[in-house]
């Protein structure tokens, strides 16, 4: 049992707010969000804070939802279809940290994606998320490829990731997000 | 042809889209995983609505927060009003942020930027 509160300690050290391991449903989704509007309420952030955080925290939701409502999610290991969701706050930030499994032949076309966004400045990110905007394809499953550049703009600040192999097949994608009080 | 009206919900905007007088509004937020679906319904209204529109359409965009997966349909919502004002109708668009949401000021910007369409950028206090 002493293992509780270890997790416990762990969650309190890095100012966890709130954290779900788990499938992301749609539901789940609409929960989460309702909880972190609540909790931002209570902790009477400026508008404009509680702004960047739902917007963000919403596409990244998205993006773990939207993960594992592939056509090709039947041969996913169910545990594999699990992912993890931390926000975080400290005095200078909040951080949104996201880690989901993904096919290790998908990690080039993320890594280059968020290359690509982390060497933009603010200027640049504008511009290359309208040009997307206005020429990009939407997908059956109404995505739009915007969510990183959306997510990169917003936070105005790198995104940190990392892609750990766990198997031949399969890699951990983890994301962090930082939103600048 | 009838008026469209939805309620908003957690996920998606009040509709009150308004033949008889012309005016189109969509408030709230609209934060839907899958848009195409929920969007698919208003452009068929406006599809119908070219058919007879007014001399004048007011478009009233009143977004407190929305998703990438919606930004695009709402960019070709403004496409088909494009095609609609060089019709029988003049089409205005007032784009409504709240003081400091700067992030919707640009997002209102940037399609500004991309449409043919008179935009108008209202600040208020509270959407």
């Amino acid at each position: 049992m002493d293992r509780v509160y270890d997790i416990y300690k762990k969650l309190e050290e890095e100012n966890v707010l709130l954290s779900f391991k788990g499938m992301v449903t749609s539901e789940l989704l609409t929960t989460i969000l309702q909880i972190m509007e609540s909790k931002m309420e209570h902790l009477e952030e400026k508008p404009k804070i509680k702004k960047k955080v739902f917007n963000i925290l919403v596409e990244c939701l998205q993006n773990l939802y939207h993960h594992i409502d592939q056509d090709d999610v039947v041969h996913i290991p169910t545990e594999e279809k699990s992912a993890l969701l931390m926000i975080a706050k400290s005095p200078q930030n909040y951080q949104i940290t996201t880690g989901n499994y993904m096919k290790s032949t998908d990690v080039g076309d993320l890594r280059s994606k968020l290359e690509l966004v982390n060497g933009m400045d603010r200027a640049e990110l504008k511009a290359y998320y309208k040009k997307v905007l206005n020429e990009g394809k939407m997908s059956p499953k109404g995505t739009a490829g915007l969510g990183m550049i959306d997510i990169a703009r917003k936070s105005g600040q790198p995104l940190e990731f990392s892609f750990m192999p766990v198997n031949d097949k399969t890699t951990f994608f983890s994301l962090a997000v930082k939103i600048a009080e | 042809m009838e008026n469209l009206t939805l309620e908003g919900s957690a996920k998606t905007p009040t509709v009150r889209f308004d033949c008889e007088n012309g005016v189109l509004e969509l408030k709230g937020r609209s934060i839907p995983e899958n848009s195409i679906e929920f969007y698919k319904p208003l452009n068929d209204w406006i599809d119908n609505y070219a058919s007879s529109p007014k001399p004048n359409t007011v478009v009233d965009i009143k977004l407190e927060y929305f998703n990438t997966s919606s930004s695009k349909c709402i960019l070709d919502l403004f496409k088909q009003l494009e095609n609609l004002n060089s019709g029988d109708t003049e089409v205005k668009v007032n784009w409504y942020f709240e003081e400091d949401d700067e992030d919707m000021e640009e997002a209102g910007e940037d399609y500004q930027a991309i449409i043919n369409l008179p935009f108008k950028m209202i600040e208020v206090e509270e959407i």
